[in-house]
């Protein structure tokens, strides 16, 4: 089996894998990254979603091969509980969730909108978690939390 | 003569388990543990929980380590369900620790030499006169927990909690936040297998052959599990137990399946049916009053799916005739009551521990996987084995919420006053839960050679809140009714608890009918409401709804308001509802939703808010978009494609308002949404647009077909 190699959180990682296993999978069964969630495998629900190159996708339906090269960013990438991402500062405050297995595929969604603009307005973070759902009906707390993260780092 | 009062009673919860070291636990220096029977089902009980502990024990809340349930430890609380763990759980634990506080004051008073009521607590450090000081740890090996509580016990009154009534933060957000695996569903036991469970597209089909030579090819392969008409897989490897699943789907013949319903045609079918009647509730006038005419009218919602964010996983490992069961089951005893049955094991020899789960909104297939890890992980070599349903599964195979129709004929008198009401409902059951019967309600149960029959879904008792009637007897004032329930005694699609039960059919229902009568009289809703409620908590939530929405806003074309009122099984939180939404031709939009809730006291008001924000967005999803479909063969909405919900972009603004009263025993929030903002937003319908939809769900294809019915 080939070796990809691509960028996880900052560091080098390169997997020996069948080129057309999903990045999904080898995250959580390679790689110990349990952020991003299995919710439909279908590229639906967006509950496994990561940054991939400043971008959101859903990385269930994404081939490893496709992941060569690129810089993937997940929740564990993020920030921690010393030091937090605005967006993770947000949605505590807001306290942005009912069972929370959505969120980490929000918060890259959110983290990727933030990334290409940073002062969005409510329509526009609506649009940008459109591919997310949330079946707990979170979601205007969230909408909140991601507004309050970006005026914290327009202001910063 | 004179008669000694009543013994107090033990809350619920606490009767069932009376032993005070079952609930709290003193650990290491500055610990205590809090177990509760009750489980995160992402409503944020775990944290209203502490709260009442760290209130009582009079500790830091950052002091309690809250314990998952798990039959090994936990007491028994039944399920997590009904918007009842607060009622339940918080009672209970709010006498257990004022007991176990007394107890520890007493021993600090005989090791001080103070009396007990000088002494004082303070984060867990008693203190008295003199500067004295001791600590709930320092004593715990003086006080023993092993006692049963006393009825009785005084706990704080409502005025001394600090922590109750304040909105602090949930103690398991950071976990999400952080990445911290918290999930059953990212739990990794060394040594983990994965298990697939092959099931059958067309509803009712049993497997009747089986080629495994394909699926035994497959590398990472451990076993090919089968019996009877269960079959499943376990692998290395999740991505292996997939391929030979898949492998195994190729080999598999099935027997035809069991015809399902015209989905085209839901009331024909549930009219149709046989059943079994019962008369809920009826109310005879005291002064019968002439009706002049009938307004009769039929409304009815489909079948619903759970459709948690997460498909279903349970993880199962044997150790020679003992089992371990990982589940975000709502109910870890009686699953494990249902494991006993079909393994044919007492139950000592079954630990069912709980993990969170995604959101869960009734009983979903949380135990069947369960019972699917349970029996693959026997062809595991004692290695522990995790099943993940997939999405197909989730939406086709897991039960449903029943779909109802519901009949109201409302007889008037020449001034269209209310003086008769009739209200029946043809459902099947809402509830088919594990640990309740003497056969077992399990899918795979039903699967295995010498299957046991497939559970038909019953609907509980009305003094639980009922079922298919749930909130079926008017709050209002009228001076007679009858009100009848058919349940199905067939059942081609599988039911079960789903949020609210038949509330929010029953909700809209009457709701909606009343909003009709209103507009006869040319009577404002909310004013005719209101001359009908004798209940001032009632008449509060709606008034405060009504204040907070302006009400009643400027008509305005293309813009409709609605109002929704009900108090959650008659006997839980009241919440009214107000609904503006946008109507461009036949197409509708919610814009905003402005509620009221009364749950008693608020242990924790934003998460009281959470619970309602969430629950009125999930009914605006059920009601403008939601319904299983199905042909005559399959259920054919498997993915979220074929059953969408509602996206961000459509969610409306939500606009919440609590009354507290601290002093009124607190009651849960989870379901009391439902049926007010599903009434709301089909009476702002009306408003905007001129129509009555009394079919849910309100697609633009119903809609139009209500304007083709007026015109
Ligand atoms: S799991 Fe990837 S989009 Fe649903
Ligand atoms: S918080 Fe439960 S699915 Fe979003």
């Amino acid at each position: 089996m080939p070796v990809i190699q691509f960028q996880l959180n900052g560091a080098t990682v390169a997997v020996d894998t069948d080129p057309d296993q999903t990045l999904l999978d080898v995250l959580r069964s390679r790689l110990g990254i349990t952020s991003p969630h299995f919710g439909c495998g279908a590229g639906e629900c967006g509950a496994c979603r990561v940054v991939v190159d400043d971008h959101a996708m859903a990385s269930c339906d994404m081939p490893m091969w496709s992941v060569a090269d690129k810089t993937v960013v997940t929740v564990e990438g993020l920030g921690t509980a010393e030091q937090p991402h605005p967006l993770q500062r947000a949605f505590i405050s807001e306290q942005a969730m009912q069972c929370g297995y959505c969120v980490s595929g929000i918060l890259a969604s959110a983290a990727a909108l933030l990334k290409r603009n940073p002062s969005p307005t409510e329509a526009e973070v609506r649009a940008a978690l459109d591919r997310n759902l949330c079946r707990c009906g979170s979601h205007n707390r969230m909408v909140r939390a991601v507004l309050r993260a970006a005026s914290e780092m327009s202001s910063s | 003569m004179s008669m000694a009062p009543p013994a107090p009673n033990l809350p619920v919860s606490l009767a069932a388990n009376p032993r005070l070291s079952s609930w709290v636990k003193f650990t290491v220096e500055g610990r205590v543990a809090i177990s509760p029977g009750k489980v995160e089902i992402g409503q944020g009980i775990v944290t209203a929980l502490a709260q009442i502990a760290a209130d009582e024990l009079d500790i830091e809340i950052g002091r309690i380590d809250m314990i998952r349930a798990s039959t090994a430890t936990s007491p028994n609380e039944g399920v997590t369900s009904g918007s009842l763990s607060i009622q339940h759980s918080g009672r209970a634990l709010r006498h257990v620790c004022a007991d176990v506080r007394q107890r520890f004051l007493h021993a600090a008073s005989e090791r001080l030499g103070i009396d007990a009521g000088l002494l004082d607590v303070a984060d867990g450090t008693i203190s008295g006169p003199g500067n004295v000081r001791t600590s709930y740890w320092e004593l715990s090996g003086d006080v023993s927990l092993d006692h049963d509580a006393v009825a009785g016990t005084v706990a704080k009154s409502a005025i001394a909690r600090s922590m109750a009534g304040q909105s602090i933060q949930r103690v398991d957000i950071p976990d999400k936040v952080f990445a911290r695996p918290r999930f059953i569903h990212d739990h990794a036991l060394s040594g983990l297998l994965h298990g697939r469970v092959l099931r059958p597209d067309v509803s009712g089909a049993r497997l009747i052959a089986l080629d495994e030579g394909a699926a035994r090819a497959v590398s990472g392969l451990i076993a090919v599990v089968r019996d009877g008409g269960f079959a499943g897989v376990v692998a290395e490897s999740e991505v292996a137990a997939e391929a030979a699943l898949k492998a195994l789907r190729k080999g598999a013949t099935w027997s035809a399946g069991q015809p399902l319903p015209n989905e085209g045609d839901l009331a024909g079918f549930l009219r149709s049916q046989p059943v079994e009647t019962t008369v809920v509730d009826t109310r005879i006038a005291a002064a019968p009053a002439q009706a002049t005419h009938s307004l009769r009218r039929q409304y009815t919602r489909p079948y619903i799916a759970h459709a948690s964010i997460a498909p279903s996983c349970a993880m199962a490992q044997w150790n020679s005739d003992r089992v371990h069961v990982w589940t975000h089951s709502q109910g870890v005893y009686l699953l494990r009551a249902d494991l006993s049955i079909v393994l044919k094991l007492p139950v000592e020899n079954i630990v069912v521990e709980h993990m969170e789960g995604a959101g869960c909104y009734g009983h979903n297939a949380a135990d069947d996987v369960a019972l699917d890890a349970v029996l693959l992980a026997r062809a595991a070599g004692g290695l522990p084995v995790r099943v993940q349903w997939t999405r197909h599964d989730e939406m086709c195979h897991a039960p449903f919420g029943a779909a109802m129709a519901i009949e109201i004929a409302a007889d008037l008198d020449a001034d269209n006053e209310i003086v008769g009401w009739h209200h029946a409902i043809w459902s099947n059951g809402h509830a088919a839960r594990p640990g309740r019967a003497t056969q077992p309600a399990l899918l795979a149960a039903s699967e295995i050679a010498n299957p046991y029959p497939r559970m038909i879904s019953t609907n509980p008792p009305a003094a639980n809140g009922g079922g298919g009637d749930r909130n079926s007897v008017p709050l209002y004032d009228f001076p007679a009714w009858t009100i009848t329930s058919h349940r199905l005694l067939t059942m081609p699609v599988r039911t079960s608890a789903l949020r609210t039960l038949g509330a929010q059919g029953n909700v809209f229902a009457i709701e909606s009918l009343l909003d009709e009568i209103a507009a006869l009289r040319g009577e404002d809703p909310i004013a005719f409401r209101l001359r009908h409620l004798r209940d001032e908590r009632a008449k509060d939530v709606l008034r405060t709804a009504a204040r907070r929405a302006g009400w009643r806003p400027q008509k305005q074309s293309g813009i409709g308001h609605g109002v929704g009122f009900a108090r959650y099984k008659n006997t839980g939180a009241y919440c009214a509802a107000i609904a503006e939404i946008e109507g461009t031709g036949d197409d509708i939009r919610v814009r905003r939703l402005t509620l009221a809730v009364d749950v008693g006291e608020a242990i924790n008001p934003d998460g009281v808010i959470n619970q309602i924000e969430g629950g009125a967005i999930q009914a605006t999803s059920w009601v403008l978009k939601e319904r299983v479909r199905f042909d005559l063969e399959r259920i054919t909405s498997t993915s979220w494609t074929d059953y969408p919900i509602l996206t961000f972009s459509e969610v409306p603004a939500v606009d919440v308002e609590i009354i507290q009263r601290p002093e009124v025993e607190p009651v849960g929030a989870g379901e009391a949404a439902h049926g007010p903002v599903t009434a709301a937003i089909a009476n702002a319908v009306f408003d905007c647009l001129g129509v009555r939809v009394r079919d849910l769900p309100m697609t633009r294809d119903r809609i139009i077909a209500a304007m083709e019915l007026t015109s």
